[in-house]
């Protein structure tokens, strides 16, 4: 499995797209899988007892999901340094997510990646994810 | 005993004097995590992110990689100190602020943004200590999901007294915009149909429960709604007949957006063809959405909308 390496990757590449069906099981495994048993995550009933019309994917599962889109196009290698987001709306079960990027910038060796999850709603996550290819020290 | 003002000045001072002294606060710390960084849980993290990144599970590829072994996905950070089921969150210097915020009001909660910053990766054996401090208050805003707080505070978790990940996180506490229509108060319907000389015959028919066609004195020509002057015939001579109150929904659209005042979204309005031969405006009830379609037999129904005003709606009938 490769790892794109510096000379590989310049700024205004376009990321593939990645789109992701969000079934119950998808939402429930990785709101699970974050240790988080908040019942809005898991439980219809609840989730629509508070006004939601679906259970939604939780936070922690929106930045792994940003940091996977990323490094699913970077390969294995890279440093992830940081990962900004700014959220919007919810992701329910049954709606599909899909990410867009692109390679904003790069300081030093250490690359910007501009990431865009959208729903049937709108915007449910934009940011930043930064990281390092192999190879640059820090 | 002195009494106690809560006028919403007050309420903004108390509250930012509040944030002040927990931003003075600065660090607390928190339970340390159940478990050390372990492969167990990356493996159930990966697979339900469907995150096939080998460095965090493969361990020879782990091995050669440029980690020298297996390293936890960086966005797991905060995934490591979750209290998990029945387990107790510690306290942080933002509880009592967020406490203050639901008891004036701002009872609502949405998280905005989420900023980790990984100084590196962490490997199996890792074991992670949270501390929270809390760095902004900003308030009170306006937002589109009504008036509100931006609270934000900053987790950095500590393994063996080395800073490894920090969070930057932010909520916008706001304050729920009011329910419409309690229960046993009745507010007066916000919107009123226009009643003039051509019309008033059709809402006086409205208030004795009869649906009236105003029908052209003349030629007999029924037109709906009502007008001055025949279409066909050009008289301004008109009277009206009643409506059996059955007929048929020709067309429809049901309104999600935007809001109407007085209503609660969505709602069904639809064009309905009278057997008498003309066709009427107006909303379909006692169903769901889903259910009204073109062609489906209803039947007119009289809703009390305040005091003085009842509309004349539409309801599903056997055909």
């Amino acid at each position: 499995m490769r790892t794109l390496s510096q000379g590989q990757i310049a700024v205004g590449t376009d990321l593939p797209e990645l789109s992701i069906d969000l079934t119950p099981t998808m939402v429930i495994s990785t709101a699970l899988a974050t240790m988080d048993f908040t019942p809005v995550h898991h439980d219809v009933a609840a989730a629509r007892a508070q006004g939601s019309q679906d259970i939604f994917v939780n936070i922690l599962t929106t930045m792994g999901l940003v940091e996977r889109y990323v490094t699913d196009w970077t390969g294995p290698e890279v440093m992830i340094t940081a990962i900004n987001v700014k959220l919007g709306v919810p992701a329910y079960a049954g709606d599909r997510l899909v990410f867009t990027g692109t390679v904003t910038a790069e300081s030093g060796g250490e690359y910007t990646v501009e990431v865009r999850g959208r729903v049937s709603l709108g915007d449910h996550a934009v940011g930043t994810v930064r990281f390092r290819p192999p190879g640059e020290s820090a | 005993m002195t009494t106690v003002l809560t006028t919403p000045e007050s309420v903004r001072e108390l509250l930012a004097a509040l944030a002040e002294r927990q931003m003075a606060a600065g660090e607390t710390p928190g339970a340390p995590a159940p478990d050390p960084v372990n492969l167990p849980m990356i493996r159930h993290w990966t697979a339900a992110m469907g995150d096939r990144n080998p460095v965090y599970t493969d361990e020879e590829f782990a091995a050669r990689s440029v980690h020298g072994g297996i390293v936890a996905p960086p966005a797991m950070a905060q995934v490591w100190t979750m209290p998990g089921l029945g387990g107790e969150r510690s306290p942080t210097p933002v509880d009592d602020v967020l406490a203050a915020l639901d008891e004036h009001g701002f009872t609502g909660v949405v998280a905005t943004n989420c900023e980790q910053t990984y100084h590196r990766y962490l490997r199996p054996g890792d074991r992670l200590v949270p501390a929270t401090r809390m760095t902004g208050f900003a308030g009170p805003k306006r937002t589109a999901l009504g008036e509100g707080y931006f609270v934000t505070w900053e987790v950095t978790w500590y393994a063996s007294g080395e800073a490894v990940n920090s969070m930057v996180f932010r909520v916008l506490k706001f304050r729920p915009r009011e329910r419409k229509s309690q229960p046993g108060i009745r507010k007066s319907y916000p919107l009123r149909p226009a009643v003039n000389r051509d019309t008033e015959f059709f809402w006086e028919g409205v208030r004795k429960g009869e649906l009236r066609i105003q029908r052209c004195a003349r030629c007999g020509e029924l037109r709906h709604p009502p007008g001055p002057m025949c279409p066909r015939c050009r008289s301004a001579d008109r009277t009206h007949v009643t409506a059996s109150g059955v007929g048929t929904v020709y067309s429809y659209v049901v309104h999600h957006h935007p809001p109407v005042p007085g209503r609660e979204t969505p709602f069904v309005v639809a064009v309905v063809e009278l057997p008498e031969g003309v066709r009427i405006v107006g909303n379909v009830v006692d169903c769901r959405y889903e259910e009204v379609g073109i062609g489906m037999p209803v039947r007119v129904a009289y809703r009390r909308m305040d005091e003085d005003l009842i509309l004349p709606m539409w309801v599903p009938r056997e055909s």
